[in-house]
């Protein structure tokens, strides 16, 4: 299909958040759109899907021009889309997910069979290995990507636009999320990708269409470097590793001994883990998602109780504590979702900066609140972290989600911390804003404050950290100097290979 | 490479262009006020919804009033009788309403609507900020009516139990109001923290069981009057009563010091909503309990203390009933339907404390209407609660009303959905 769009303009109030916007897919075309957070790329496809009517502009389907109401518009148009935060019925199957709005039925009743034949011979075709039968909330979230894709096949479309799709992919998942696309593009399919990792845009995309503040400031193609890419993006040179010296760790900061941790479901997430983190050191938790680091995050965050062991903050207990004395020990806490458990969507960036500091001079005492010092704060923060903002009273879930995960960076850091716990700090967020975070990071280190530092990338471990642990069903499989690590190594011990 | 050389230095907000910026543009209040009336904010849904109501309502005086609908019976044979008849209902109706509600120039004094409808609205107000606290919390507070109850009966209990001088008595009896509301409320809101129990569910329960205690309350002994053998209780003494604020003019008028209270309540909740780290903590447990807990609140402990004051609020509202009015004891109807008409109170002012004080006066004023429309044009009190309950479909549903009018989108509009989907 050739999709071209002329003109594009789309406000949202005073903000133009795209501004005359021109962009042409040409046939079996793997289109990567780059920019920084609230750039405007997501405003862009959900105009494209039919989500948001523009102001302005025409889309055109080979050169018919179109008008988009609905999703449904779109999809019957040949287009489909997979959306940045998925959307799928956790508690159906499979089957019934994908069946969801083009339900199969035989004289009334919903065709299953029918349906499930569909799904596999769809992922059959495009090697998209499903089971029709499968809840979806016990799926990995690889495997609900890989449905969210399956559902958008069977509505048979020409284009497909993939929002994000690699922000919460383990680099095993992400490979295969590639190598899916390269399959669709020889079947002929269109697919404009949305992403932050230049890498992923090197390795597959065949034209590349750079958006800065709402405009197309250019296109480029993939042959170019990773640092012009990323001048582009942001508009500036971007260091993409951060310049460091080498650790100068003093005191044990925390110490975790002999820690054992249950989920949610009573199973043992976390078995026996020794862990210390010292003043003036980056300790990054490397793993595949899902291998207790979060539960381990958890109990020390007193977020969830510890089964046994303890954890020493300088030598004073944490376990048996509340969140808010873990806080006010000087801890401070950059939670792995940011939608979940970082921000209130409803408050303004203003009180989503100080939602964990409320209490605390000047900005609160024990009974009063002082919405100006939050105002001030506000200001300073924004301007620091150069969140994008049309003011600091707009509610949070207005943001861009890179500018959302800034704003809870910015609360975290921006108080004398003796630890950071710093859970994929930065998730969804542009190459520029990466350099940002990882600086006052490192910064955070050169001061004397301990950072412990849970990410699944392995190239945000390799840049930060000083030592690396890497977790592996519940237990920490190897501790290494940061300085003989490499990439293929740590892969192996993520996959629990340990004996060389 | 196609960028540009340089990226441009510092860039400028994106604004929109001005559109042919041709005459000085009207000045800011202005705007503002178009804006607010052409788009759908939930101010102009509001508005919209009564006027939509008072609307249809109008089809059901017409239906009541007999001569309109034997009008109506003759329609072919005089059509214009129909629509005279039917026009004249309504009309008299409304005029009714007004005049019960505002001012009537047949009262003795010129106060005598204006004082009615105060009187009816304080009690409303403290149920409205009751459900309406509850709900920036994320709690659907049904119980407003069973705190209502238990605060009427604690503050009559004080009036004659206890023997104070003037003033500190009605201080005394009010602060065990506020108490024993507060306790009905923090019934549901302990549940809701320590096992999670539904608060709709219980608060329901526990209205039943207010309602059926204070029935058998006034009629035992000890509690009941001892002059009458229907259900009433003791009156409160003299001094615990609340004053009345026009006892100097003449006419009888009812209005008593609740009005006051209720207006510096709706000052205390937004003072608590909006500068305390309390409120604070209360609507980021409303907005997403996760991140709350995340950020280190007491979550459980929240929901606990916010019904606790809910609960309060409500026991206000029953004692500005038991304490305010005639007979200054307890009746098994004592507080009529605060408690549930505080749910449309706060629905009505969009769950913020001085919408809620709008709102009661708004429910005030048909509620003191409704008896005059009843006296004079025959239209069933009943009419107020068909007002109310059309009122609250119409602003459960803001696209109907957009559709209706054809509002554009404005800015309001997703938290208007919000507030929908909420409820
Ligand atoms: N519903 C909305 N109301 C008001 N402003 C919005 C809305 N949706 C998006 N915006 C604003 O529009 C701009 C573009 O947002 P968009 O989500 O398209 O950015 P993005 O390029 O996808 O960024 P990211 O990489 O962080 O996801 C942002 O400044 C954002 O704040
Ligand atoms: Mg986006």
């Amino acid at each position: 299909m050739k999709l071209e769009l002329r003109g594009i303009t789309k406000r949202f109030g005073d903000l133009v958040a795209n501004d005359h916007i021109d962009l042409v897919v040409e046939p079996g075309e793997i289109h990567a759109l780059l920019g920084e957070n609230g750039a405007g790329k997501s405003t862009l496809m959900n105009v494209l899907y039919g989500l948001l009517r523009p102001d302005e502009g025409e889309i055109l389907v080979n050169d018919v021009p179109q008008t988009f109401r609905s999703p449904g518009d779109a999809i019957s148009a040949g287009i489909g889309m997979v959306h940045q935060h998925f959307m799928l019925v956790p508690v159906f199957t499979v089957a019934e997910n994908i069946m969801l709005g083009a339900e199969d039925t035989k004289l009334g009743v919903l065709d299953k069979k029918k349906a499930s034949a569909h799904i596999t011979e769809v992922s059959q075709t495009y090697g998209l290995p499903v089971d029709p039968e499968a809840v979806v909330e016990t799926l990995p979230v690889g495997v609900q990507q890989r449905v969210e894709i399956v559902k958008a096949l069977t509505r048979e479309v020409d284009l497909l636009i993939l929002d994000e799709p690699t922000a919460v992919l383990t680099p095993q998942e992400t490979d295969e999320l590639l190598e899916v696309l390269r399959g669709l593009k020889a079947a002929g399919k269109s697919i404009v990708l949305i992403t932050h990792k230049l890498r992923e845009v090197k390795a597959i995309a065949d034209k590349i269409t750079v958006i800065r503040r709402g405009k197309v400031v250019g296109t480029a193609d993939p042959g170019e470097s990773e640092d012009e890419l990323a001048a582009m993006m942001v508009g500036r040179h971007v260091q993409l590793v951060v310049d460091k010296s080498a650790a100068e760790p003093g005191a044990p900061v925390l110490t975790v001994k002999d820690l054992s941790v249950v989920d949610d479901r009573g199973h043992r997430a976390v078995t026996d883990i020794d862990l210390e983190v010292r003043a003036g050191e980056v300790l990054g938790v490397a793993g595949v998602q899902g291998n207790g680091q979060t539960e381990l995050i958890e109990a020390i965050m007193g977020l969830r109780p510890a089964v046994s062991g303890s954890v020493l903050l300088g030598g004073a207990e944490l376990r048996g504590r509340t969140t808010r004395q873990v806080l006010d020990a000087g801890v401070g806490y950059v939670p792995e979702d940011r939608s979940t458990d970082g921000l209130v969507k409803e408050f303004t960036v203003a009180e989503n900066l100080v939602l964990d500091l409320y209490k605390s001079e000047p900005f609160g005492s024990k009974l009063v609140y002082r919405p100006e010092a939050v105002a001030r704060n506000a200001k300073d923060r924004i301007e620091e972290f150069d969140v994008r903002t049309q003011s600091a009273d707009a509610p949070v879930g207005s943001l861009s989600g890179g500018n959302q995960q800034k704003v809870i960076v910015a609360r975290e850091m921006s108080r004398p911390l003796k630890l950071l716990i710093a859970s994929q700090p930065a998730r969804g967020v542009d190459v520029g804003s990466i350099e940002f975070i990882h600086k006052r990071i490192i910064r955070e280190r050169d001061q004397g404050g301990a950072v412990l530092l849970v990410s699944t990338e392995l190239d945000e471990i390799l840049a930060l950290a000083d030592r690396i642990a890497v977790m592996y069903r519940g237990e920490i499989i190897a501790t290494l100097p940061a300085a003989g690590a490499t990439s293929e190594k740590l892969g192996l011990l993520m996959a629990g290979v340990t004996g060389d | 490479m196609t960028d540009e050389a340089k990226p441009p230095a510092a860039e400028p907000e994106r604004t929109v262009p001005p559109e042919k910026d041709v005459a000085p543009r009207p000045n800011r209040p202005f705007r503002i006020f178009i804006e607010e009336l052409t788009t759908a904010s939930t101010f102009m849904v509001t508005v919209l919804a009564v006027v939509l109501a008072l609307l249809v309502g109008s089809i059901l005086v017409i239906i009541s009033n007999d001569s309109a609908r034997e009008a109506w019976g003759y329609f072919f044979a005089a059509p214009l009788d129909a629509f005279e008849m039917s026009w004249y209902a309504v009309r008299d109706a409304y005029v009714a309403l007004f005049q019960g509600a505002i001012y009537d120039p047949a009262k003795p004094s010129a106060w005598g609507s204006i004082s009615e409808t105060l009187t009816y609205a304080a009690p409303l107000t403290f149920t409205g900020l009751s459900v309406a606290l509850a709900f920036r919390a994320g709690l659907f507070n049904i119980g407003a009516q069973g705190q209502a109850v238990f605060g009427a009966i604690f503050g009559v209990l004080a009036g004659f139990l206890l023997h104070l001088p003037p003033v500190l008595h009605m201080l005394v009896a009010l602060v065990c109001a506020l108490i024993g509301g507060a306790l009905w409320g923090f019934i549901p809101g302990i549940l809701k923290a320590k096992t999670g129990a539904h608060e709709v569910i219980t608060t329901i329960m526990l209205n039943n069981i207010a309602g059926i205690f204070l029935i058998w309350l006034v009629v035992q002994k000890g509690f009941q009057n001892p002059e009458r053998t229907d259900a009433i209780s003791k009156s409160a003494e003299e001094n615990a009563r609340l004053p009345r604020l026009l006892g100097f003019l003449e006419g009888d008028l009812r209005v008593n010091l609740a009005i006051v209270l209720a207006v510096l309540a709706a000052a205390g909740v937004s003072w608590l909503l909006n500068r305390s780290t309390f409120g604070f903590e209360l609507r980021a447990v409303g907005g997403n309990p996760d991140a709350a807990k995340t950020a280190g609140m007491n979550v459980a402990m929240t929901y606990a203390l916010v019904m606790a004051v809910a609960g309060g609020l409500a026991g206000l509202g029953g004692a500005s009933m038991s304490l305010g009015l005639l007979p200054f004891a307890l009746t098994p109807g004592v507080i009529a339907n605060i408690g549930f008409d505080g749910i449309t109170v706060a629905l009505l002012g969009r769950a913020k404390p001085w919408g809620v004080l709008a709102g009661a006066l708004l429910m005030g004023g048909l509620q003191a209407g409704a008896v005059k429309m009843n006296a004079v044009g025959g239209v069933p009190t009943d009419m107020v609660y068909v007002l109310q309950a059309l009122i609250v479909i119409f602003i459960a549903a803001p696209a109907l009303i957009k559709t209706v009018f054809r509002l554009r989108d404005g800015k309001a509009s997703r938290s208007t959905a919000t507030l929908a989907k909420g409820w």
